[in-house]
């Protein structure tokens, strides 16, 4: 059997280029997913039809192909986190590995203790666990975060109590790249005997993330936020200083030491490996490249436009995020104005809550700034180009709009938009 | 979301922008919404005061595309219309021609209100003008 596929080496969506050269529509919501590098899906390929053994099939060459495809990657991954090879789990991506590290300490360290402390601007998949637990009767602690994002060590350590059995604080988050202040953060629980898991989805591949220095004990990793495919991702465990234990979530087979039954998803597996591969080699580099974009991107339009403000901490941020708040103007509108570009909103005007961003919120961010919001996510295979057509396109876009915007108006004749009483405050 | 054809229509190019003088008594300013909920829309008209006819419409609004729209639409619709007739105008109509999904009923309903607080601001002027001119012709 021989794969005979083309590997496809441009985006699949119809794209048309500009006078300047941009192809578009461009991709710059690299928090969401990332595209596939070709060389993962190149590495993947022989998986689906000539590897296509089980894994766990231990008595023929079959299985053996399957699980030294498996095992390899299992070896870039701890590579790229300085972890062993045994302390990796596979799993379905990081929102499984998100419950099944929160929910898998949960139970095993019950009798040790019932708190569990993690932050408001956490990704769902650790706080929609965290309040499945409390209605088991655990007693979650939800940090707020300062200013920029960050949270308060001091705080935190004055939540910890000793029924505290497990810390889950984010390394990056998806909406605005702030980077927490992990090693600390892991050093308090150590020091007290807790369980620190990190929900490191945003971080891999973009920053140096080593589970020794930084004391992390649970780690959730995703495949495809970091040019790998969807649908596969892993859980660091830590074996040893200390052993971490966890109940599976997943009973079956007995797959991956029993922590999470079901075979193995293979050509996945191989993909994330390589992923991982590709940033032990290129990350350095690569990340330098990226903050140089964003801060492009960011001057380009900080330099023309008054009155637009970033989210979150500039100094602890990951490289290729840019989060800013574009006053009087609302960002659905602003993403419609867009439309040859895929960024995000941290409004939520489509949804029936009509709430903004909590992330945002949670930094004290106002709902009128929360609701004029662009996530941009600079990824792998974004050019210079690009941005300057991002950044002009946002530009104009954003001045058509204050021309539209009564806000802009209000402000521009001197009113303080916080001392009228609007008629739709009820809402 | 996808968005229907005259939603992006009104939003590209949006009929009626502008603001008119808000002092003059000829003219009624409604302002709705609130800056918390993404939605704010200033809706402006000028009434002939002989005939009651809407002359002249303009609007300004923060909110999403469908709120542009509903806001844009809402101007065409007042122009033309007497006072009496622009108030029978039914944020249901504005959805069933834009064609608003469910989540955007909200922006119709603002639209809709827009014109109420407009043409009520503009009643307003003309009772309190009235006693004045009576006195002045005394």
């Amino acid at each position: 059997m021989s794969t005979d596929v083309k590997i496809p080496q441009q985006l699949p969506v119809t794209q048309h280029a500009t006078p300047q050269g941009v192809k578009l529509p461009i991709y710059m919501d690299n928090h969401a997913t990332t595209p596939m590098d070709p060389r993962v899906l190149e590495e993947m390929l022989p998986y689906f039809m000539e590897k296509f053994g089980n894994a766990a099939s231990r008595n023929h060459s079959f299985g053996w192909a399957g699980e030294e495809g498996v095992e390899t990657a299992r070896e870039r991954i701890a590579k790229l986190i300085g972890a062993t090879t045994k302390e990796i789990i596979f799993t379905s991506g990081a929102t499984e590995s998100d419950n099944l590290a929160i929910k898998g300490v949960a139970e095993m360290y019950r009798e040790k203790g019932n708190h569990i402390i993690t932050a408001v601007t956490e990704h769902k998949a650790v706080l929609d666990t965290c309040k499945r637990l409390e209605k088991y009767g655990y007693r979650v602690t939800y940090m707020p975060v300062q200013k920029d994002g960050l949270i308060d060590l001091e705080e935190l350590k004055r939540a910890m109590d000793d029924k505290t059995i497990l810390v889950t604080i984010m390394a990056a988050n998806n909406e605005i790249g702030v980077v927490q202040p992990i090693a600390e953060i892991g050093k308090l629980c150590h020091e007290r005997g807790i369980i620190f898991h990190t929900d490191a989805t945003q971080a891999i591949g973009k920053i140096p993330i080593d589970v020794n220095k930084q004391n992390i004990d649970l780690m959730s990793i995703s495949a495809h936020k970091m040019y790998g495919p969807k649908g596969v991702g892993a859980l660091y465990v830590r074996r040893k200083n200390p052993r971490v234990q966890i109940s599976a979530i997943i009973d079956g087979g007995g797959h991956e030491r029993g922590m999470r039954s079901g075979t193995l998803n293979v050509a996945g597996i191989v993909g994330l490996g390589k992923a991982c591969a590709i940033a032990s080699e290129e990350m350095s580099r690569e990340a330098v490249e990226l903050a140089s974009l964003r801060d492009r991107l960011r001057d380009r339009i900080m330099n023309r436009l008054d009155e637009t403000y970033i989210n979150g901490s500039m100094e602890h941020r990951l490289p290729g995020n840019l989060n800013i708040s574009f006053a009087y103007v609302e960002g659905e509108s602003l993403l419609m104005g867009i439309n040859d570009i895929a960024v995000s909103s941290g409004s939520a005007c489509t949804s029936a809550t009509l709430e903004p961003s909590y992330v945002l919120k949670a930094l004290g961010t106002g709902d009128d700034l929360a609701h004029s919001s662009i996530r941009f996510g600079i990824g792998r295979f974004n050019t210079a180009a690009e941005v300057d057509y991002v950044a002009d396109r946002v530009i104009e876009t954003v001045e058509r709009l204050r021309e539209l915007s009564p806000l802009y108006e209000m402000a521009k004749e001197g009113i303080n938009l916080a001392d009228v009483k609007w008629a739709g405050e009820a809402h | 979301m996808s968005y229907s054809d005259k939603v992006i229509d009104h939003y590209n190019n949006p009929r009626n922008v502008g603001s008119m003088d808000k002092s003059s008594a000829d003219v009624g300013t409604g302002l709705v919404g609130a800056p918390e909920c993404g939605d704010v829309m200033k809706l402006q008209i000028k009434v002939n005061r002989e005939t009651n006819v809407i002359e002249e419409a303009k609007f300004k609004t923060f909110g999403c595309g469908s709120a542009i729209a509903s806001s844009s639409l809402a101007t065409e619709w007042v122009k033309g219309k007497t006072v009496d007739e622009a108030l029978a105008i039914k944020n249901m109509d504005i959805v069933k021609e834009l064609s608003l999904p469910p989540v955007k009923i909200h922006c119709s309903v603002l639209a809709e209100d827009a014109i109420r607080a407009a043409i009520s601001d503009w009643k307003k002027k003309q009772e309190s003008t009235q006693p004045v001119a009576t006195a002045v012709a005394q």
